[in-house]
């Protein structure tokens, strides 16, 4: 006890270096700090992607006008799409809870590069202004939907290239982080803790930092090529110029499909931290579940073409990639099934973090078997770009690493902030929220096979009730969330003092004390040869 | 979608929905029974019940089988999306050809004896080869009965779909890719009729541009509208675009620049089809002169004044 509370007196939420009140949180080069200030930056970012969404699905509630006219709706979910993609998906889980939880997960006192890692935090700032800069500024938000596809998007007079110089500085920001996790994962280990012996959490970090390493500069050579054509007239893109609109399309999608793993891998990370904690059990198929990690990680790059399917790229290009996009599922659904394995003859322990990821494996089954639909050629070409294909994503960005998210924010709760949170209420707000996701976005998947197009500002009569339905989940869902966020900003603040392991985990961060301290450890821990991160006993 | 009066509306229709009835058959298969498992045990094994955890690592032997068994199975499934798409690649040679014309913000059909029209009008039992030409952006053209779609590509040549309509009705035609303002107004109708009765209409030549009939003059008025592109630069909710909008436009006083006087006028019959057939002659004051073409020659008299029917409407 007398260690504990000497520890606590210097947790890193109130310890004082160099800087006093906000500097000391903006220039804090702890990767804890630094967490938190990415879950405060995307968080705000998501509210207004949150705002977005729901000003949609009301303006969808009834064909015709509704509250807004049809070049208010184009640049609102262009704008919803670019600040949910690049902003809050993409850097989400690993900027967020691999920074607060990397080091502490592998015995380090911080990241390989601590002020590299504050840098990547001030290029995601950067490239958040930048993108922002570029809708607001110029002739109106953009209408381009956030794939900026060619030629319409050289066409309408908007900031096309500072909105992609936008996106590469937040990539850049990707990628530095990626670098230093790789680095800090292959050096940072402390004694006893082999590749073996890694929290999934970790490998999935581990797999993700490949992607972000590889596939971001795409966005880099993409900007170079705009760049070209923009300002030398070199035809690449707009077939006005000789270019090809389709190029601009693979290229947009070599990275943005590999970027859906990074979005999701995290998140089968953490789920697979909170089943074995709450089932009281070793994870089922450590080994099975590292091999599909990097199996989706490697794969994952080969099948951005299945975007393109009816785009007019050859018929041998589209028998490849469909054939490789059905390989991917294959990794995925193994994870299912160990971590339904995993609670098998548990003695599993029903608290909120558990209601979220086990209503993560069913939203994301929902959402990975729709993406079987979608990878199959002939079904495609039925539901590509209708309301089909808007409900498999949402089913899977957001059902799958929201749902992630939120298992996550309430199962390390009680370590990032040193407080516990209104059990009652957190489980009141996931089950609103639940019923809310699934009335919202699981009515897109009939209007998309009753041929509903995406993007649609107004619709045919015929699909009137399938809106209706739509809009009042977004309402549900909404109620959940606002919930979900008061419960968890009062706890912050005002919640039982938490322990330091209140769920019986046995990974690292469960031994240091809640909140931790600034260097996490004061001594660095030795893996003895039978410990391990899921040994229970 | 599944109703029973568009089935078989296309020839590509049973090979599609047979790929949607194992994909989703084999789907709701392993949704249903892994959920059910899950939520078994989490109620069986819940501390209150089972207190000491039994400690399993994993078992090869699974791995294997639930690795093995997928696989299988999205093989299958490959197999019938690739068996389903793969005559949509190969149009027979005696296919009817037409070609389409996508702009924003909507559709027109060339048959090869030159008649052009903003409907597509087939016949039954005919193979179909649609020669697609994008004049602006990217679009898409899509025909959910029929369960084709293929994007129109500016620039792209020899981009083509087929298909053979299999049953006499009216379709919906959409864009299904974004294109702009007025995307979701890019819409159109697939008339598939009985061969001899295409065969009148098409060696009719009495009318320029067709639109299918709809229910009220009012209606074939809107559907000309959108067809010949006027929603792209006039709204019909007083929002201000490149042109006036049409909310409360019939019977309202306007004032218009003609020539170099600034004057008067109501919008009657006379000043409706003068605004259409020559539309800088009376410019509403404030817009700009020039921005819009003659429709003369597009539109027939019969035209105008469904037109006229629907602006009444736009109250």
């Amino acid at each position: 006890m007398q260690n504990e509370h000497a520890a606590n007196e210097a947790n890193y939420l109130k310890y004082q270096g160099k800087y006093k009140g906000l500097f000391a949180w903006i220039f804090s080069t702890d990767h804890k700090r630094i967490g938190l200030l990415y879950l405060y930056s995307i968080m705000s970012m998501f509210f207004i992607g949150v705002l977005l969404g729901l000003a949609m699905k009301f303006e969808l509630l009834a064909p015709g006008k509704t509250i807004m006219d049809a070049q208010t709706y184009n640049a609102t979910f262009t704008v919803h799409g670019v600040i949910m993609i690049f902003m809050v998906v993409v850097p989400g889980l690993p900027a967020i809870f691999g920074n607060f939880l990397l080091p502490i997960m592998i015995g380090a006192k911080d990241v390989a590069f601590p002020k590299l890692n504050l840098l990547s935090w001030w290029l995601y700032m950067i490239g958040v202004f930048l993108v922002i800069a570029a809708l607001l500024f110029g002739n109106g938000a953009p209408d381009t939907g956030w794939t900026f596809y060619a030629p319409y998007s050289f066409k309408t007079g908007t900031n096309l290239l500072p909105a992609i110089f936008g996106a590469f500085v937040l990539g850049f920001s990707s990628i530095l982080t990626g670098l230093n996790f790789l680095v800090t994962i292959h050096r940072m280990r402390c004694p006893g803790l082999t590749w073996s012996k890694l929290p999934l959490f970790v490998w999935t970090l581990y797999g993700t930092a490949w992607i972000q390493l590889l596939a971001t500069p795409v966005v880099g050579i993409t900007l170079v090529l705009v760049a070209l054509e923009r300002f030398f007239g070199i035809g690449v893109f707009d077939p006005a110029l000789g270019g090809d609109p389709i190029l601009y399309q693979h290229l947009f999608w070599i990275y943005s499909h590999p970027a859906v793993y990074i979005m999701i891998l995290p998140a089968m990370g953490a789920i697979s931290e909170i089943i074995p904690t709450f089932s009281q059990k070793q994870i089922f198929g450590y080994k099975a579940i590292i091999a599909s990690t990097m199996a989706i990680a490697f794969v994952g790059y080969l099948v951005w073409g299945h975007h393109m399917f009816t785009a007019g790229m050859s018929g041998t290009a589209q028998y490849y990639f469909s054939l490789l996009t059905f390989i991917v599922a294959i990794p995925s659904a193994i994870k299912v099934f160990n971590w339904i394995s995993t609670m098998y003859k548990g003695a599993i322990n029903v608290q909120t973090p558990l209601y979220w990821g086990a209503s993560f494996i069913f939203v994301f089954m929902i959402g990975g078997l729709s993406g079987l639909v979608l990878g199959s050629l002939a079904t495609d070409v039925h539901v590509h770009d209708t309301a089909f294909v808007v409900a498999h994503f949402h089913y899977i960005v957001f059902g799958g690493v929201g749902f992630a998210f939120f298992a996550a924010i309430h199962y390390w709760f009680p370590k990032i902030y040193g407080r516990m949170y209104q059990k009652s209420w957190a489980n009141t707000g996931w089950l609103v929220f639940f019923i809310g996701f699934l009335a919202l976005y699981s009515p897109m998947f009939y209007l998309g096979m009753a041929g509903m197009p995406r993007r649609y500002y107004d619709y045919l009569d015929e699909f009137h009730s399938g809106n209706i339905l739509s809009t009042f989940g977004s309402w549900i869902m909404v109620t959940g969330l606002v919930i979900i966020v008061v419960n968890l900003v009062r706890s912050a603040r005002k919640g039982k003092p938490a322990e330091m392991d209140p769920w019986h985990s046995k990974t690292l961060e469960w031994t240091v004390p809640s909140p931790p301290p600034l260097e996490n450890f004061d001594d660095i821990p030795v893996i003895a040869e039978d410990d391990g991160p899921y040994n229970y006993k | 979608m599944y109703s029973p009066e568009v089935t078989r509306a296309s020839n590509f229709v049973q090979g599609v929905d047979t790929a949607f009835l194992v994909i989703l058959g084999v789907s709701f298969f392993f949704l249903i029974s892994l959920t059910v498992v899950m939520i078994y045990f989490i109620y069986k094994y819940n501390r209150k019940r089972h207190p000491v955890a039994t400690q399993i690592h994993g078992s090869t032997k699974l791995e294997i089988i639930w690795t093995v068994v997928p696989f299988l199975l999205t093989m299958v499934m490959f197999y019938y999306g690739w068996a389903g798409w793969k005559p949509m690649k190969n149009a027979p040679k005696d296919a009817m050809e037409v070609t389409v014309y996508g702009r924003m913000w909507n559709f027109s059909f060339e048959y090869e004896n030159g008649r052009r029209t903003d409907t597509l009008f087939l016949p039954k039992d005919q193979p179909v080869k649609l020669n697609l030409k994008a004049l602006d952006v990217l679009h898409s053209l899509y025909i959910p009965a029929f369960r084709v779609k293929q994007d129109m590509v500016p620039g792209l040549e020899d981009n083509s779909m087929w298909f053979e309509p299999q049953k006499v009705g009216n379709y919906d035609l959409f864009c299904a890719e974004y294109c702009g303002l007025q995307h979701s107004y890019m819409y159109s109708t697939v008339k598939v009729m009985e061969a001899e009765a295409f065969n009148d209409w098409i060696t009719d030549t009495t009318q320029v541009v067709l639109s299918a009939e709809m229910d009220t003059p009012a209606n074939t008025g809107k559907r000309i509208m959108q067809n010949i592109g006027c929603f792209a630069c006039h709204s019909i909710d007083g929002s201000k675009l490149v042109g006036p909008s049409y909310k409360g436009i019939w019977g309202a006083e306007h004032t218009v620049v003609t020539g170099r006087e600034t004057r008067q006028v109501i919008v009657d019959e006379e000043y409706i089809k003068r605004s259409i057939y020559d539309p800088n002659a009376d410019v509403v004051d404030g817009y700009m002169k020039g921005l819009m073409v003659s429709y003369e020659g597009q539109l027939s008299d019969d035209d105008i004044d469904n037109i006229i029917e629907y602006l009444k409407t736009l109250k």
